[in-house]
Formats: structure tokens, sequence, C-alpha cells
């Protein structure tokens, strides 16, 4: 009975959370004429996306500092789809998160068996090795990147038109908006939905002892690329939706700094909380922006209020709002 | 009754080192086989080379014929070997019962997909869980502290999760790595009641233990390991009166060996 309340309870917030940025935000900013908040609440949304995928690595143990490689990648495969094969971006959106799926299950094969600051080293160098990639790689055109990406065309199904062609738009902006704001909600039920399965207490019993979930018959090099896999996944996704909407990619559209900033995000929302990684985008992206007008002191304010913060909510800013719900 | 494993020349050299030496013996079906022997002898690694955990560098492992070593620990497990930890080994941050629940991976019918998803399989298999740990917990006496988290348990109750989890596998064999350290008088016999019992599930039981008292009164037969080579094999009476057992155990304490 108390069950099915709180479930209740939480499906009727999502809703109302997910009308709130459909619905009242765009009426707001319609209202006070700041229609650039639109591409910063956009980048918001598409970061917490990509950080998500870092999270689910956190799940199992494992400290993601390489996301950054797989938002490059995912933008450029859905760059080249659209420009040298005239693929329609939606459905690059997919492909590119399983270019970098697959991708990662090659690379994650050997490097996954590292734990610790040992993986973390190592996926820290991948960030930079796809930005060398790039840079080198015919195909995406080197430093100067790939430019004039058209927007994304009409999606239609049997004639009905699912999303109207972008450049059709009086405001583009919000168009980008409405689908970054959906990609999310996808995003966080699914995520939500891995945690709270089997799946996410397998996850679990990697994350705290991986001797014992192999004596239990856990095949756990498997597990682990899989994890990895759906994680890379949403990078890919990520980036590629980047990609579409500055129409450019170039090798230093992710680096290693935003690699870091992902893991920041999950670490500062909380790693126990699959929203986790969403608020800590939102509160690192405006933290950052609010600490704009220190100047100089920008970073050194903004790296010391974010170690007390550490220190202070270990496990992160969602205990905050559920203090000590279990340990998810 | 038949044997149900087979240990076959078994070797384990880590660099110069011969941890294990040469070491071959059978386990009966149902039997409660314990392995003794000084500290450093190699009986932690012969049970992590039984549970796939290691590789032999010479030798095999054969349950019911078929051999089971040099593969990957969950292979091992999956065919009905598995092994408790010497050190305490338990998902430190779940309930008691979610350390259960979790052990029960090999009776999963759904695959993964269809747990993510909540097929119909996945929910009777869930089910299933639920109720088999239950009855798990309270066949080890666990049942009261279901919902404590793991890491507050006192130390004899952790011992006996850690069997917990490796009952909930389903296993044919099951590897006790000193399974009575640390406990008291009390915990220790209630400790052996659950050995017992263990066997009266139609699981066979290896045993390392340095209780000598313990292993005495609750092995069928023991082997005994000394600087990685086996010394002697048989029922605790021939292992008391063995003159090669009493040597090595010379040095150390007389009465380790309950003499
Ligand atoms: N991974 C390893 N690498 C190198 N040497 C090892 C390794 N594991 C064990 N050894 C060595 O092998 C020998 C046997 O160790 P093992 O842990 O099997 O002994 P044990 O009989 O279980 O001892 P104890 O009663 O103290 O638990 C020891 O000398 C140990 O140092
Ligand atoms: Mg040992």
């Amino acid at each position: 009975m108390r069950r099915t309340q709180t479930a209740t309870l939480k499906i009727a917030s999502a809703v109302l959370f997910l009308l709130c940025l459909l619905v009242a935000v765009p009426l707001l900013i319609n209202a006070t004429g700041r229609s650039d908040l639109y591409y910063t609440l956009t980048s918001v949304a598409l970061l917490s996306i990509i950080s998500a995928g870092v999270w689910i690595t956190f799940y199992i143990g494992r400290i993601n500092i390489g996301q950054g490689a797989y938002a490059l990648t995912g933008g450029y495969v859905s760059a080249i789809l659209v420009m040298n094969y005239g693929v329609s971006f939606w459905l690059t959106l997919p492909l590119a998160g399983l270019f970098c799926a697959a991708a990662s299950v090659l690379i994650g094969l050997p490097i996954l068996r590292l734990r610790g600051v040992y993986f973390a080293m190592v996926s820290l160098v991948l960030t930079e090795v796809a930005r060398l990639l790039a840079l080198a790689l015919p195909i995406t055109n080197g430093a100067s990147g790939i430019v004039s990406i058209p927007l994304p065309s009409r999606l239609s199904l049997f004639g009905l038109t699912l999303i109207p062609d972008f450049a059709t738009l009086a405001n583009p902006r919000l168009g980008f908006y409405i689908a970054s704001v959906l990609l999310m909600a996808l995003c966080f039920l699914g995520l939500y939905r891995l945690a709270h399965s089997r799946i996410g207490q397998l996850c679990q019993s990697l994350q705290q002892n991986e001797e014992l979930a192999s004596s239990i018959g856990v095949n756990i090099a498997y597990l682990r690329v899989i994890a990895y896999a759906l994680s890379s996944f949403l990078g890919g996704v990520g980036g590629a939706m980047f990609a579409s909407i500055s129409q450019s990619i170039y090798p230093s559209s992710f680096t290693v700094a935003d690699s870091v900033n992902f893991m920041l995000n999950c670490f500062l929302g909380g790693l126990g909380y699959v929203l986790g990684p969403m608020l800590g985008t939102f509160v690192l992206y405006f933290g950052w922006d609010l600490l704009f007008q220190t100047g100089e002191f920008q970073l050194l304010i903004f790296s010391t209020v974010l170690i007390v913060l550490m220190l202070v909510l270990p496990n992160g800013l969602m205990s905050l709002a559920l203090p000590r719900k279990r340990s998810l | 009754m038949s044997d149900i494993l087979e240990i076959v020349e078994l070797t384990k050299r880590f660099g110069g080192l011969v941890a294990v030496n040469n070491v071959s013996f059978a386990v009966r079906e149902r039997e409660i086989l314990s392995v003794i022997g000084p500290n450093g002898a190699g009986k932690s690694t012969l049970f992590k080379l039984i549970s796939s955990f290691l590789r032999p560098s010479h030798g095999e492992v054969r349950l019911r014929g078929e051999r089971i070593s040099g593969l990957a620990p969950h292979i091992a497990a999956r065919k009905g070997v598995v092994r408790t930890f010497q050190e305490t080994t338990i998902f430190k941050n779940m309930t008691v019962r979610d350390n259960v629940v979790t052990a029960h991976h090999l009776r999963s019918h759904a695959t993964l997909a269809g747990f993510y998803f909540g097929s119909a399989a996945a929910r009777n298999d869930l089910d299933a869980f639920g109720t088999s740990a239950d009855e798990i917990l309270a066949f080890l006496g666990l049942k009261a502290l279901s919902d404590e988290i793991a890491s507050n348990l006192p130390h004899g109750h952790l011992r006996a999760l850690g069997i917990a989890i490796a009952l909930a596998t389903d296993p044919a064999v099951i590897l006790l790595d000193e399974p009575f350290a640390g406990m008291n008088h009390d915990e220790t016999r209630r400790a052996l009641e659950i050995v017992r019992k263990l066997r009266e599930r139609g699981i066979t039981v290896l045993l390392v233990e340095h209780d000598m008292p313990a292993v005495m009164s609750i092995s069928d037969r023991i082997v005994v390991i000394n600087f990685g080579q086996k010394i002697a094999e048989g029922t605790p009476t021939e292992i008391q009166k063995n003159p090669k057992v009493i040597e090595a155990y010379l040095g150390a304490e007389d009465e380790s060996i309950g003499l």
C-alpha cells in the first residue's frame, strides 16, 4: 500500500517537473525575453545526459574521466553522416550512440580490468587520444573541424510529421530545447529503471566486491563491458546533439576539462542517486556562470567551494533532499 | 560413496615459490573433508585453484569427471563449486537480505533485458530469489537481521552471511576458508552445527581451518599440507597418530593439533 503511494508520488512529481520544463520555462522565457537562456538550459540538459553515462560507470565502481572522448566521437559521427552521406540527423542520433558503444566495447575489454586510479588515468588519456585522432584523420577535417552542419531535417513516419524541419521553425532554439529536455527525460527514466532493476543490484555487487561477485557466478567482465557501453552510448548521443545545435564540431569541442567536469557533475550531485548527475550538472554549470563576475578569481573560488561541498556532503547534493534513503 | 571431486597433481608456482606442489586427493560425495596445515602451507591457494580463482601451473581439478580448473570463477560457480573467503567478504553496503538475493544470480531464468523490462520470467525469478533468500537466512539464524546493512553485523554473523551468499548459488561443493576464525566457543559450536546441516542439504564440504578441536570433531577425513605438499590423508584418528603430521606441527604449540 505505502509502496504504491510513494510510487504514485514519484510519477506525479516527475510529470510535474517535466511539464515545468516544457511549458512553464518557455512561457517564462517568453515573458522576460531572455531567449539566450534556451541555449544555457539546453546545454545543461545535454551535459547531464553525458554525465549520466559517467554515473553508470561509477555504479560499477569505475572512475571514468574519459567521457569527453565519446561525446567528441558522437559529435563527429553525426556530423559526418549528415554532411557526407545525407543521413537524417534524427537517425544519426542513435547511430552516433551505437558507434560509441561499439568502440567502447573494444576499448573497454582491456582497460576495464584496471581498477581505481589506474582505470581513471587510462580513461583520462582517452579524451586526449580522441582529440588527436580528430586532428589527424582525413575524414574529420583536422583542426578546422566540420562546420555549417545543416539544422535537423523533418522526421516523418508513414507521411506523418513527427518533428518538423528545424530550418523552417521560427525559433529553432526552442526546438532544440524541447528535443533535449525530452531526450534527458528519456535518459533518466531509463537510468532509473536500470538502477532499480536486478541489473542495478548486479552493478552494485561489482562496485562493492568484484571477487565476491564472480564467486557467485556473475560474469564480471561481461557486465562491466555492458555498463561501459551504455555509458558511452549516452556520451555519443549527447555529443551528436551538441554538434547539431552549434552546427559545428572541432577537435577541441570536448576536452580533458570537459571529461573532468562530467565526473565532477556526478560527484557533486551524488553517486548514490539516479538524479545526481542532473542536479550536479545544473549546479556546476550555473555556479560557474555566476562566478563569472569575480574575474580572475573564478576558478579559485569555484574549486574551493567544490572541495568544501564534497567534504561537507560526501554523498552529494541529493543527500540533502533524500537523506540516507538506503544506499540507492 | 563415489568421488565428486578429483584433485590431480595440482601445482601452483608464484615465481620461484611453489605454493602448492603436486597435490592429489579425491573428495567423496557429501563428505566433510578438512585441509589443515601450518600458516603459509598453501591451503588458501589450493582452494583458489579448485574454484578457478587461480590457474594451476600444472595438474587439474575435476568435478564428476569434468575439468573445472583453469577456467574463470563464475564458470566454476556455475558448475557447482563455490568458495567462501578467508577474509570477511560481503557486499557491505547492501542489506543482509539483498546480499543473499543478489547471490541467486545463477538461478536466474530471465535474461538481463528481461530483468530490465520486467518480463514474466524476471518477476518469477525475483519472487523465487526472495523466498529462497528468506529460507537460507532462517536456516543460518540470520532472519532477524535481514534488513540490517551488512557492514554493521558482528563478526560471527558476517561469517554466517558469507556462507549464506555461497548457499544462494545452490552449490554441489562448498569450500569454506577458515569459517570459524575469530569466533568464540559458542559461535564456533553454532557454526559447526551449520556445517553439519550443509551436508544434510546434500552439499559436499571442503574446510580449511586452524581450530583443531573443531576440525577433529566434524571431519570425515583430513588432508594435511605442509610447504605446499600433501603429507598425510586419513580419518581424524589416523591423522592425530601420524608421525609426519606431529613433526610438521612440532615447533608450533603441541596443542594446536589437539594432542
Ligand atoms: N598471489 C600470490 N603471489 C605470490 N605468492 C603468494 C600469492 N598467494 C599466496 N602466496 C604465497 O603462497 C604461500 C601459501 O599461501 P596461502 O595463502 O595458500 O597459505 P595458507 O595455507 O592459506 O596460510 P594461512 O593459514 O596463513 O591462511 C605463502 O607463502 C604465500 O605468501
Ligand atoms: Mg589461508
